[in-house]
């Protein structure tokens, strides 16, 4: 497997949102708006990167017995730091995020690449597979979470693009239950795409 | 690739000592570094709160910043502002569990007379689209200029004179809920300030 295709099969073949279906907690919780989506992808990807690489390293020191709690305890310090540097420097993020980056620790996504591939290939490889699963987390949240910005109140980014006041759109989209309609919409229309290649 | 280390106790008890020292390690570095951050972005937030509910003041409100009791067990944050050593206003902190979905917290500026300058909400959790409504204008103007001599603080439904934001009018009654709670802590300094004036007057 070359480099290049490390990263983008995170992104495309095994984008952990639209075909691993991995991190559903995040996907769903988060993604109101597109800017929450994508600062949530963002963090995610800062662990998993990171994680990835420490999780390597140290992968032959660590007894197989104890592997699990040791992954973890690995992750969850990158996490209380994303957390830390975020409520420091970002605190309007923060007032967003804040109670679901500690939920980061238990993101299947994380801890199924650290045990899948980071516990398998050396560091560079580890990197560059954190890297593509983290972009293609992170573009999942993104397109998630302006679809349902869009439909639920009208605007991208924040963008008011419908040029309407108080525009009247489908407040149901930025509710739960539209975080599981536009995600299975998405998931099928991504199949769908896939299949025709 | 290296040979996997054996999963004797001593192994196992060895590298999650090591692993979860340096965790510990760095996190406190970490905490140190930011921590001055996290308490100025914390102080910073409170500060607009009460810049935007109060007129223009010169005094820092935060270092004036007393407790009053509100009911047994809890209490609110009083923040009064100045402007060149006269008072021109008290921004209270208020709360109430009334809402929809965990605690409203809002930030009460009232002027020395009882009437409320501006009110703004520091934090809620109410539905978004319906109760998160109000942090919008529509709502919230209605409380610019309120005396509680002359209006009533609930809403109409309740006979008050409040106009309740559309499908929302539990965080709308929370709302008015967490005014009152900061009026009834007014009303307290307010009868110090008066015992206070008496006793001066004797004096």
């Amino acid at each position: 497997m070359t480099n290049v295709s490390l990263i983008t099969k995170g992104i495309i073949k095994e984008n952990p949102v639209f075909v691993l279906l991995l991190g559903m907690c995040p996907t769903l919780a988060v993604t109101g708006s597109g800017i929450n989506g994508f600062a949530m992808g963002a963090a995610t990807m800062f662990v998993l990167i990171l994680s990835n690489i420490v999780i390597s390293g140290i992968k032959s020191t660590i007894p197989s017995k104890v592997r699990i709690p040791a992954y973890i305890v690995v992750i969850a310090t990158f996490v209380t730091i994303v957390q830390l540097l975020m409520e420091a420097y970002t605190p309007s993020l923060h007032k967003q995020l804040g109670l679901f980056i500690p939920l980061i620790v238990v993101n299947c996504l994380i801890l199924g690449r650290a045990e899948a591939f980071a516990s398998k290939n050396n560091m560079f490889h580890s990197f560059l597979d954190g890297l593509g699963m983290g972009l293609g987390f992170t573009f999942g949240l993104t397109i998630l979470g302006l679809v349902r910005e869009l439909l639920g109140a009208g605007t991208l980014f924040g963008i008011n693009i419908t040029g309407m006041q108080h525009p009247k759109m489908m407040l149901v989209f930025i509710l739960p239950p539209g975080a599981f309609i536009v995600l299975a919409y998405l998931v099928s229309l991504n199949r769908m795409v896939q299949k025709n290649k | 690739m290296a040979k996997q280390a054996a999963s004797s106790l001593r192994n196992m008890i060895l590298s999650l000592f090591i692993i979860t020292t340096i965790s510990g390690a760095s996190l406190s570095y970490i905490y140190k570094i930011t921590a001055k951050g996290i308490e100025q972005s914390r102080q910073q937030k409170k500060i607009e709160a009460i810049t935007q509910v109060l007129p223009p003041f010169t005094n820092n409100p935060l270092k004036e910043m007393y407790k009053m009791p509100l009911f047994e067990n809890d209490s609110l944050e009083v923040y009064p502002a100045r402007k060149n050593d006269t008072l021109i206003g008290i921004a209270i902190a208020s709360k109430t569990n009334s809402g929809f979905a965990g605690e409203i917290k809002i930030m009460v500026g009232f002027l020395p007379s009882g009437v409320i300058y501006k009110t703004k909400v520091i934090e809620h959790h109410e539905t978004p689209g319906l109760g998160d409504k109000m942090e919008q204008p529509e709502f919230y103007k209605q409380f610019e200029q309120f005396n509680f001599h002359e209006k009533i603080n609930t809403v109409k439904k309740n006979g008050g004179d409040i106009d309740a934001i559309t499908a929302a009018t539990i965080s709308s009654r929370a709302y008015c809920n967490a005014l009152q709670n900061a009026y009834s802590i007014f009303q307290k300094i307010n009868q110090q300030w008066s015992a206070d004036s008496q006793t001066g007057a004797t004096k």
